[in-house]
């Protein structure tokens, strides 16, 4: 009986070497009651809070205030004197746990072949154990959208947060936007050259597109007919991808509108303010040249996620303009949030962030464009996006400005577990550092 | 539009022959200064004339004519040194053939290209222009000042070493062994091919020095007693070749993995090859204590990995590792929006195994100077270097500092406050219907630049 149980060991860690390639390799977290005491709490929402007390009771923040008394014995304490807490951070734009390696296609699992793809979730593809998952969340970023990509409607991107073992237990919204690239009207280098038949093609691909929200629209109102009273009905027969439509038709689910350049976002506002397309609830993603047409955005009232690290789109713009794009979008009044666009470097959110704030918009704002703006926008600023009591205890100790490379994120919670600080690139550092170093 | 072209033809005739870089003189005052290789001065003075710091210290007074700048609350540092960019190749990859050592970038310099305005925006005053990472032994490079609005040959920096590009694992093995079914298609094959064309290069020097002297005496020989040699052709390959081993050019390796890295400093102590900076080097981390002890470089991303397979086991706290163990590391964009802000890349040296902020700084200056042979003339603050500095509005090394102008050789190329939005010399033709690059969401990377251009020439 023991000789086979150890067997049993033996067999498992060989497997586990066999499948490092997956592994997420981490320490045990802390969880149930934890008080984190004399930080300086930037709550977001509620303003920042001098030697503070922020108490976590399982996955919930249960005080955030300057009462020291009510920290009992019970009570796991932290004493983050000098360091400052925020919540923790959202970056509304990432493949992060769809691709492993994007050089090696079997590990790409963000594109599906087809134009029209409604019915992928990014949510199934999602891997909780990518290694690049611890590496991004102790960086301090708590939560993703995780998105599909490729064709017209690439599928549904998914609402992440970067603790578990599955994705059931850390999807805060298995469908959390459709995501949709806007077909270009303009003539490209890789596409067609002569405006017209940019143009023709720019048509062809909306008409298709008005043609699946047609057919969205009549199967939900068939749907909802048949469920409301199936007697004497004929069940309609079922459809993946006008199913996977219907939340989106009825504006539950975000169209998420992947579009750069001033003549295409001025099409898809144009597009968006028809009537039929009224019940639809669009957010902006990418929005290179928003700057250009920032006054329009915020007529339509279309939130953007946007990214600041990429080079000007074109030649003749000036240098700063992809630091200035999220000040110069939020001045006009448009909701922003701060995105990366990356796989493995979400880690780098911060720092987008820190641009932004550096060339217009400020720290504050560009701290709300990755905690709160986010979580309003994609409808869960009731759980979300700041630290206040009854929200999920999601949050990170800085030892100094967040965005500053300089500072160290020292601690991070997600629903309220402690989680251990390393990564691969951490273990990489500890074995590596005093590679020849012998036990003493 | 004619106009440019006729300004560009009467720049290009004059650059023939005269090659006259222009040098202005600058007395900067009262700020911070980051010498880099002496410390930091509070307070200070640096004073450049013709291009050249004159003197470092307080209280400095400007010769007649030269313009003074107020420095007070700002840092002033060496131009950042880029040992790693593709910013304005024409081409990149020769990738017809796994060694192409005559190929040089040299011939491959655009200088109108507005990536160059961007660095300087960036603080960045040289690059070393590489070529790509297709061949195992790929082409030379060019060391370049940027100075912007000059000719190919005015952006040269004069005075520095000659290197080469060498490129090991997954991109020559793609290229060749995968792409056009020839040897390397493995890392076995990426050493054999490095070790018989050093092993040709070797005879062949042989055989032309006996064919030349040969060739010497026969045409010496009045009598006719001597019969004529048969010829043994010039080569250009085998002369750069041999150029490497003799130590005349710096050797720039693109390489990833550890063990392909111990492979090549084998090779190199077989040929007894010294001097040469491992680029990428994204596991150099695990054999640190090695390339320690050859002396070799090391010039890396601060935290790019996992967009191929051969950087999945690496880590950002790389550079830290490197440094800690004594090696010459620096760290470097290969990217036209990374070259921007290479002094945040350097920032995170601190963040990833809190590398000191001194030694940070050298990363992206003095470091960068010595691989590329020019630590003598730019890369520190210091009296009788060349005159590329950068003031910026606040510590280099902090996210919301900005570069507020840029000097290369005492001539101020970039001024935030003069700043206009088109900067472009030339106008592109391709911009009337490439509108714009746009990225648009997801983007994601799955190869480094040095592969710029390859797969269009496979798919031709």
């Amino acid at each position: 009986m023991m000789k086979s149980k150890k067997w049993n060991i033996v067999l498992a860690l060989l497997l586990m070497g066999t499948f490092t390639v997956q592994a997420q390799i981490t320490g045990k977290p802390n969880f149930g009651k934890i008080a984190i005491i004399d930080a300086t709490i930037h709550t977001v929402t509620e303003g920042t809070i001098q030697n503070g007390v922020i108490t976590l009771n399982g996955e919930k923040i249960e005080y955030v205030g300057t009462d020291h008394s009510i920290v009992t014995n019970d009570y796991t304490i932290i004493d983050a004197t000098g360091k400052h807490i925020f919540p923790g951070f959202m970056d509304s734009g990432t493949s992060l746990g769809l691709v492993e390696v994007n050089a090696v296609p079997v590990t790409v699992d963000n594109r599906e072949v087809g134009n029209m793809n409604p019915n992928m979730l990014a949510f199934t593809a999602f891997n909780p154990h990518s290694a690049s998952i611890p590496v991004t969340r102790v960086s301090g970023v708590t939560h993703v959208i995780t998105a599909p990509q490729g064709g017209l409607v690439s599928g549904q991107a998914a609402l992440m947060d970067l603790w578990g073992y599955s994705p059931d237990s850390m999807a805060i919204d298995a469908t959390a936007g459709m995501v949709l690239n806007w077909p270009s009207a303009q003539s490209r280098g890789w596409g067609p050259r002569n405006p017209e038949q940019a143009e023709k093609r720019y048509k062809e691909a909306v008409r298709n597109l008005d043609k699946w929200l047609d057919n969205a629209r009549f199967y939900e109102q068939m749907m909802n007919e048949y469920e409301a009273d199936p007697m004497g009905k004929t069940k309609p027969e079922k459809n993946q991808q006008l199913q996977a439509m219907r939340a989106l038709v009825q504006g539950e689910t975000p169209l998420i509108i992947a579009v750069s350049g001033e003549k295409d976002i001025l099409n898809a506002i144009e597009w968006s303010s028809h009537e039929d397309n009224s019940s639809l609830n669009i957010i902006f993603a990418g929005v290179e040249e928003g700057w250009r047409v920032a006054e329009k955005i915020a007529e339509a009232g279309i939130p953007c996620l946007v990214s600041t690290l990429y080079t000007p789109v074109r030649s003749y713009d000036h240098i700063h303009r992809p630091y200035e794009n999220p000040a110069a979008l939020m001045k006009a009044g448009v909701k922003v949030a701060i995105m990366t666009g990356e796989v493995e470097n979400v880690r780098n959110l911060p720092f987008n962030a820190g641009y932004a704030a550096a060339y217009g918009m400020g720290i504050e704002e560009a701290i709300k464009a990755v905690t709160i703006n986010p979580a309003e926008i994609f409808g869960i600023s009731d759980r979300l996006g700041s630290l206040e009591i009854g929200k999920q205890a999601n949050l990170f100790i800085s030892s100094g400005d967040p965005f500053e490379p300089l500072s160290q994120i020292e601690q991070v919670f997600i629903k309220g577990y402690q989680i251990p600080m390393d990564s691969r690139h951490t273990q990489l550092f500890e074995e590596f550092l005093d590679r020849d170093a012998t036990q003493e | 539009m004619k106009n440019t072209i006729t300004t560009l033809l009467i720049l290009a005739v004059f650059s023939i022959g005269t090659i006259a870089q222009e040098k202005g003189s600058v007395l900067i005052q009262n700020a911070t200064l980051m010498t880099i290789t002496d410390g930091i001065i509070e307070n200070g003075d640096v004073l450049i004339v013709d291009g050249v710091i004159t003197a470092i210290g307080t209280d400095l007074s400007a010769p007649s004519g030269v313009s003074v700048v107020d420095g007070t609350g700002k840092y002033v540092m060496p131009g950042i040194i880029d040992a790693h960019s593709h910013l304005n190749t024409v081409s990149t990859n020769e990738a017809r053939n796994p060694v192409t050592a005559e190929v040089t970038m040299e011939e491959s310099i655009n200088p109108n290209s507005v990536s160059i305005y961007r660095a300087l925006a960036g603080g960045v005053t040289s690059i070393h222009l590489m070529h790509g990472s297709a061949n195992v032994i790929g082409g030379q490079g060019e060391t370049l000042k940027l100075r912007y609005g000059v000719t190919q040959d005015e952006m040269r920096f004069d005075g520095a070493k000659r290197t080469i590009k060498f490129a090991l694992g997954e991109n020559p093995t793609r290229v060749h062994g995968q792409g056009n079914g020839i040897q390397p298609r493995t890392r076995m094959g990426v050493e054999q091919i490095i070790r018989s064309h050093f092993d040709e290069a070797i005879d062949y020097r042989i055989k032309r020095e006996a064919y030349l002297a040969a060739k010497e005496a026969y045409e010496g020989d009045k009598r006719g007693r001597t019969a004529p040699p048969v010829p043994v052709a010039k080569n250009l390959r085998y002369d750069v070749l041999n150029d490497i081993i003799d130590g005349e050019i710096l050797v720039h390796c693109h390489s990833y993995r550890a063990d392909e890295i111990l492979m090549l400093m084998r090779v190199f102590n077989d040929y007894g090859i010294r001097n040469y900076t491992f680029q990428h080097a994204n596991e150099a981390f695990k054999v640190a204590p090695e390339i320690a002890k050859n002396g070799a470089y090391t010039s890396v991303f601060a935290d790019w990995w996992a967009y191929k397979f051969e950087v999945y086991y690496s880590t950002a706290y790389n550079a830290t590792i490197l440094n800690e163990n004594g090696v010459t590391n620096s760290i470097n964009s290969d990217s036209n929006e990374l070259i921007r802000h290479l002094n945040h890349e350097a920032a995170k040296t601190v963040r990833y195994g809190e590398t000191s902020e001194a030694d940070a700084l050298k990363m992206i200056t003095i470091n960068p100077a010595k691989q590329l042979g020019i630590d003598e003339m730019v890369g520190s603050l210091e009296i009788g270097k060349q005159g590329d500095v950068a003031i910026w509005s606040g510590h280099p090394l902090s996210i919301y500092s900005k570069v507020e102008h840029t000097y290369v050789d005492g001539k101020k190329y970039f001024d935030l406050y003069m700043d206009p939005v088109d900067m472009r010399i030339a106008v592109d033709s391709e911009d009337s219907y490439t509108e714009a690059g746009f990225n648009t969401f997801i983007q994601g990377r799955e190869e480094d630049s040095c592969m710029s251009d390859v797969f269009e020439l496979i798919q031709q």
